[in-house]
């Protein structure tokens, strides 16, 4: 099993450097520094001071890959390439454009993220599993059919509809709770509620179609009909037989983005205010601040790869048809 | 009133799609494999009537994508008529009367008065503060508090009975032709309609028909007289945005797939079909892109289109082409974050079909492996390839709204269902209520999407072999 682990571990490394290297290309070599740094100081009278003076101040200002005048080993670690993009691999992002250190705010912003993610994952987990369960149920009749209309039906409905329509209905009709904003400890359920309801329903409608199809697939099953020969109730036959070995393909899709908790929502923490990492990235996209959009590109690839490798170690766990190999 | 054709990029890449897909009937209708599916398509009754839906915003998305100089009434010393400077399309020349009646700013839907109190000089010198009147929102109204309802009953009449008329009439000629076809008489074709005994649900089709024309017909006599669905903040018809943005979303839902398909089968088929080292790159090369989170991505590229048009400025003629520019190139970049899947689906598939016995055989007859993908593989995976196509479509026209909200979607200057949520969402925090924009662009981009959801589902289960055999 660490073996196992290891190499897999192993395979990630290729994939890391590729995605530096993506990264590096696009944020340097399509647009050099000069061009970052003009973009920043605002287009029209900046002298070649000025750029220069903001290059050297973020460590712009030294060779993309090779550097002539260091001397030794310094030619190749004193340039942008391994200053700015191999040092990611030791998880130093270095400090944004204005001057923050991105490590800090990764490490202070990653708990508000976890505050939403966590709760919406694990209640809509729930609500759509006993949903689409109901649905198995009574599975052919009108009930399913208008259960399926109404997935769709939410399906095609856009995330931001419901986020403006439930931040204006809770919060500005009803006064319910507070339209955004965040606080430390408990006193942040009250801001945490509304986001999560909404990414909740937000997400009944695509889910539950998974799973009714996924508990559907299994209920035609041998051993299905199996149980019902020997005379189990439906409701035994669905939640110890279907329900258990549905499992298996809710456990894997739900591991494989468990990392990715971390990044946060876009668009939920910049609508509500939640200082997360999602509405870092988003302000870090509008303000232009490449450093940090460079430094969550490399952290989400990296949480992307560790969920395969959860993955493929939950397979192997929760079937044992499954071997490593 | 038209001067130079003016061909955008996107126009060019769309008429192309148009092309192909032609040119791909064509050749399904002689392929009974894949005109077996299409036919369960049309007799599913939510296919047609969702393929009716579609069709619209496909007539007024090609209609948005031929693209002109308008004429000037004015001559210039020559006598030659005089182009104007700016770009208009087909539609835009088609609808001119909504896109000309500017309003000062905000009023709701069907409103005469604008949506804000200013100061309004009387004829006798006096002034008061009061909601001016719109310069053509219900300008025909004398006395607009006693005659609106009146009017807008009127119009709503007119309109429904002109749209009456016209599907009566549609109705009758679809019945005739039918009628010609069966070699049967007028009135046993209209009885089996209306029974609905008929392969193809020609009923459904007639009535999804009528009531995209009804509608069509009064939305029309309406904003002849009024904005239906208001205007914005410089007073811009909020109807004729939401439909303007119909290409917007049309173009990132289908170009974006367009982009990606070529990389997606050549990668695809032979990665499964040639194995060894050919797999192991393109394996490498789609997990690699597969890690990055897609909004990153698009993000990073779209700030560096930024910085390059920030600095070559000069490059571009006029606004429309940067725009359009911007938005081909967020197609480029979505189809590069998209096409892993299908190319992952196709390795599979390859891999399989490689095994069978027909490509052993092409094998042993010393067929080249261009000639066997070609003829072999290729035709066989094609059902793949529609339903990642059609399944995609409504994901992209939502990821649009989402990428405009947060500024890495389609140029701010472009009509699109996202920069107009966008805009609401300040819109919602004033008093009273800006709602007409978000409920324009939500109701737009909501019909297409549920029509595309329907319509993917139906051409699935028509082209899914596994699930047609297991009903």
């Amino acid at each position: 099993m660490i073996a196992y682990i290891i190499r897999r571990m192993f395979y990630a490394i290729p994939i890391l450097l590729g995605v530096n290297i993506l990264t590096f290309v696009l944020f340097f070599v399509v647009n050099s520094p000069d061009d970052m740094a003009r973009m920043h100081l605002g287009m029209k009278r900046v002298t070649p001071e000025a750029i220069e003076n903001w290059k050297s101040e973020r460590g712009y200002d030294k060779p993309l890959l090779f550097n002539a005048s260091s001397q030794g080993v310094g030619q190749l670690t004193d340039t942008i390439f391994f200053n700015k993009s191999l040092k990611l691999f030791q998880f130093d992002f270095g400090s944004s454009d204005s001057g923050r250190d991105i490590g800090y705010d990764i490490s202070q912003r990653m708990w508000p993220s976890l505050a939403i993610a966590i709760p919406v994952l694990v209640i809509g987990l729930m609500v759509n599993i006993t949903y689409a369960l109901l649905i198995a149920f009574f599975r052919a009749t009108y009930i399913d059919i208008w259960s399926v209309v109404l997935c769709v039906v939410m399906m095609s409905i856009s995330g931001l509809f419901y986020i403006i329509g439930g931040q204006y209905l809770v919060s500005k009709l009803l006064h319910l709770v507070p339209i955004s904003g965040y606080d430390t400890g408990l006193s942040a359920i009250k801001f945490l509620i509304l986001p999560v309801v909404i990414g909740v329903v937000g997400g009944i409608g695509a889910g539950t179609r998974w799973y009714r199809t996924l508990f559907l697939e299994e209920i035609n099953r041998d051993y299905v009909r199996t149980a019902r020969a020997k005379g189990l109730s439906e409701g035994v036959v669905l939640f110890r037989h279907v329900l258990k070995n549905a499992m298996i393909p809710i456990l894997t899709g739900v591991v494989v983005v468990l990392p990715l908790l971390f990044m946060g929502s876009l668009i939920t923490e910049s609508f509500f205010g939640i200082p997360g990492l999602g509405s870092y990235t988003i302000d870090a996209i509008s303000q232009q601040d490449f450093a940090i959009v460079r430094a969550m590109v490399f952290l989400g690839s990296v949480l992307y790869i560790l969920g395969l490798l959860l993955t493929d170690i939950s397979y192997t766990l929760v079937d044992p048809r499954v071997r490593l190999s | 009133m038209m001067g130079e054709w003016v061909i955008l990029w996107t126009d060019a890449l769309i008429f192309i799609l148009v092309f192909f897909s032609i040119a791909f009937g064509y050749y399904a209708a002689g392929k009974e494999h894949l005109r077996g599916p299409w036919r369960l398509v049309v007799r599913s009754r939510v296919g047609v009537s969702t393929l009716v839906i579609l069709s619209f915003y496909v007539i007024v998305g090609l209609l948005d994508s031929i693209h002109f100089h308008p004429l000037l009434p004015s001559k210039d010393q020559a006598g030659q008529q005089t182009q104007s400077a700016e770009v208009i399309s087909l539609f835009d020349h088609l609808v001119t009367p909504l896109r000309v009646r500017q309003e000062k700013t905000y009023s709701a839907p069907l409103a005469t008065h604008l949506y804000a109190k200013e100061n309004i000089e009387l004829a006798s010198g006096e002034v008061i503060r009061d909601y001016p009147r719109l310069t053509y929102g219900g300008a025909h109204l004398q006395h607009p508090d006693q005659e609106w309802s009146r009017d807008i009953w009127r119009l709503t009449g007119i309109g429904v009975l002109k749209g009456l008329l016209v599907s009566v009439v549609v109705t009758n000629i679809l019945i005739a032709l039918l009628a010609g076809r069966w070699k049967t008489s007028f009135g046993a074709v209209a009885k089996v309609l209306i029974k609905e005994q008929t392969t193809v649900p020609w009923r459904v089709l007639l009535a999804t028909l009528s009531s995209v024309i009804l509608v069509l017909f009064w939305c029309v006599e309406l904003s002849s007289h009024y904005h239906i669905l208001g205007t914005d903040k410089v007073g811009e018809d909020v109807f004729y945005q939401a439909l303007k943005s119909i290409r917007t979303g049309l173009l990132i839902g289908t170009l974006t797939t367009l982009v990606m398909l070529p990389a997606a089968i050549l990668l695809g088929i032979m990665a499964g079909y040639f194995r060894g080292w050919v797999d192991d790159v393109i394996q490498y090369t789609y997990t690699t892109l597969n890690s990055i989170p897609g909004v990153l991505l698009i993000a990073a590229a779209i700030l560096m289109l930024q910085i390059y048009m920030s600095n070559h400025a000069d490059e571009f003629n006029s606004l429309v082409e940067r725009a359009d520019l911007r938005l081909l190139f967020l197609c480029i970049i979505l189809g590069v974050t998209s096409w892993t899947g299908l190319c992952r689906l196709l390795r599979g598939e390859a891999m399989k079909l490689r095994e069978a016995d027909y490509v052993q055989a092409a094998v042993a007859f010393g067929v080249g492996h261009f000639t066997i993908i070609v003829r072999h593989i290729l035709p066989n995976v094609l059902h793949i390839v529609l339903i990642t196509v059609v399944l995609d479509f409504s994901g992209l026209v939502l990821a649009e709204a989402v990428l405009s909200y947060v500024n890495i979607g389609v140029d701010p200057t472009m009509n699109s269902w996202g920069n107009m949520i966008n805009s609401a969402r300040l819109e919602m925090a004033r008093e009273p209520v800006v709602w007409w924009s978000l409920l324009a662009s939500m109701l737009f981009m909501f019909i297409l999407v549920l029509s595309a959801n329907l319509f993917s589902d139906v051409v699935r289960d028509a082209f899914d072999p596994r699930l047609r055999s297991s009903r």
